[in-house]
């Protein structure tokens, strides 16, 4: 329980940092830093195949486009175009409803249990890969689809030219 | 028990560690020399009978240079490059399984560090993550050559993940399981994985190649055009750390692949020779095989480094996304269809 809370307590560190980093590129880097603990977290849940996934999707391909773009943006103080004083106060409007909305949501749902496994195999490669394949075939098999519609919906939109089309 | 455990392992952890830093020393003396010997020249003899001691006299000379921190680099994020590089380079190879199960005396060891039951997503997740030690060092060179190699070296690792991530799917639908030190075993003998999947090892084998950065792929690092990459601006041992891991990495994945493909400890005749030398000289044995393999992947990268010329970057990238990616999802589909019909009429 004490590691439990050691990395929440990382995790919230470097969440914070994201959003305090004045260089966007730092800031990037926390955010990997925050995954990376979000790895652990995983782990520690017994969840190896999420903590594995996590790991390559999130820090090894995700965070190193955003960091791509990030270096390549080249971001700084001059670039940055200032907020009026309406947009700020918006802003904070709207993440203090959010704050708000979401501690009544956990709230609701009564007070949280302690993790208790049932199963240590819980979530290793071949349960998960049993019950996504029997129990929730359909609602895979569905965010499949979803994500094949995104991809292509991204490549029509990549490709899509003005010019007039070249008969060969 | 607990505590004997505990030194086995740790003893286990230095000794790949060093065996890792030695390969790696030892293979910046081998590319010199096979480099040599493809181009009809002697190579390094002056340290040394056949300039063997010519790895060390280069380290020497590495911690003794001069150590530069560009005064516009961001001076924290310029060390941590190097050193992630590295770190990531060494830790790949703590899933791979080195032997079979050693016996001294009624002790049995196992010749592997851990054995995840995800151990093959763990080496991807590991390699993945190498790329950063590059980004964050080509970034805090400020420098804009530096930033180039760096945003290539992003875009081609990224690039080649998924080939390589496809052309494990279709070797794990035959083998059924994440575990290297399974998969390790099921190769018994001469069962090796390649007579199985010999176009996806191919594909894993060109994206290794990219991941390594070796040349035909090492366009982060394109001396024509980038002056020296992402390592630029580097000098001293941190320049060091960044040619080190690369020969690290390119002993792990030498390994990876040995361990996937080629049988890894796996050798014909190994039950004739572990029922006559024993269960504890046996392993051993199958530990030289797997070493005997790892050199001739590396012999083989250094050969490919000397006799073919960098690709353009265009081209990387049509090879990436428009040919390695289609054939491995063809890979996995007739590996699919093959697979079942023999299970349906065998």
């Amino acid at each position: 329980m004490s590691i439990f809370y050691f990395i929440a307590f990382l995790s919230i560190l470097f969440s914070l940092l994201v959003i305090f980093a004045k260089n966007p590129v730092h800031s990037v880097l926390y955010l990997i830093i925050t995954f990376f603990t979000f790895t652990i977290h995983y782990i520690l849940l017994n969840a190896q195949f999420l903590a594995i996934v996590n790991f390559i999707v999130y820090m090894g391909a995700i965070l190193v486009l955003f960091l791509f773009v990030m270096m390549m943006l080249n971001l700084n103080k001059d670039a940055e175009p200032t907020k009026s004083i309406y947009v700020k106060m918006i802003g904070v409007i709207g993440g203090g409803s959010l704050l708000v909305t979401l501690v009544a949501a956990l709230k609701g749902l009564a007070k949280s249990q302690p993790v208790v496994l049932q199963n240590v195999n819980l979530g290793s490669v071949q349960n998960l890969g049993k019950v996504l394949f029997s129990e929730f075939l359909l609602p895979f098999e569905v965010s499949s689809i979803l994500l094949l519609s995104a991809m292509v919906g991204a490549v029509l939109l990549a490709t899509r030219d003005n010019k007039p089309k070249v008969t060969v | 028990m607990q505590l004997t455990d505990l030194i086995i392992k740790l003893v286990l952890v230095l000794v790949i560690f060093a065996i890792s830093l030695v390969v790696a020393m030892y293979s910046t003396y081998a590319e010199r020399k096979v480099a040599a010997f493809l181009q009809d020249r002697v190579g390094p003899n002056r340290a040394g009978p056949f300039g063997i001691l010519q790895p060390l006299a280069d380290g020497a000379k590495m911690f003794m240079k001069e150590e530069i921190i560009p005064t516009r680099a961001s001076g924290f994020l310029f060390v941590v490059g190097p050193s992630l590089a590295i770190m990531t380079a060494c830790i790949g190879s703590a899933v791979i399984p080195w032997g079979p199960q050693m016996q001294i005396g009624s002790r049995i060891i196992d010749l592997q560090v851990t054995d995840i039951n995800v151990g093959i997503l763990y080496i991807f997740g590991v390699v993945s993550l190498g790329v950063y030690g590059i980004m964050i060092g080509g970034w805090a060179s400020n420098n804009k050559y530096s930033l180039l190699g760096a945003i290539r070296a992003a875009s081609q690792s990224i690039s080649y993940e998924i080939s390589m991530g496809l052309s494990i799917i279709a070797l794990l639908m035959l083998t059924g399981t994440l575990s290297l030190k399974e998969i390790a075993e099921q190769q018994h003998g001469l069962h090796w994985n390649v007579w199985y999947q010999p176009l996806g090892f191919l594909i894993f084998m060109i994206c290794a190649f990219a991941e390594t950065n070796r040349s035909p792929f090492d366009l982060p690092e394109c001396e024509t055009e980038l002056v020296g990459g992402y390592h630029t601006e580097y000098s001293s041992m941190k320049l060091g750390f960044y040619l080190f891991a690369e020969y690290i990495n390119m002993f792990v994945s030498s390994a990876v692949m040995a361990t996937l493909y080629w049988g890894g400890y796996n050798y014909p005749g190994m039950d004739w020779v572990a029922a006559h030398v024993g269960p504890t000289i046996a392993p051993i044995v199958g530990v030289i095989v797997l070493f005997a393999k790892i050199f001739a992947f590396i012999f083989f990268f250094m050969w490919v480094r000397w006799t073919i010329p960098r690709f353009r970057y265009d081209q990387l990238m049509h090879l990436g996304w428009k040919k390695l990616i289609p054939l491995a999802i063809a890979n996995i589909v007739l590996t699919g269809v093959i697979a079942t019909l023999i299970k349906h009429f065998a």
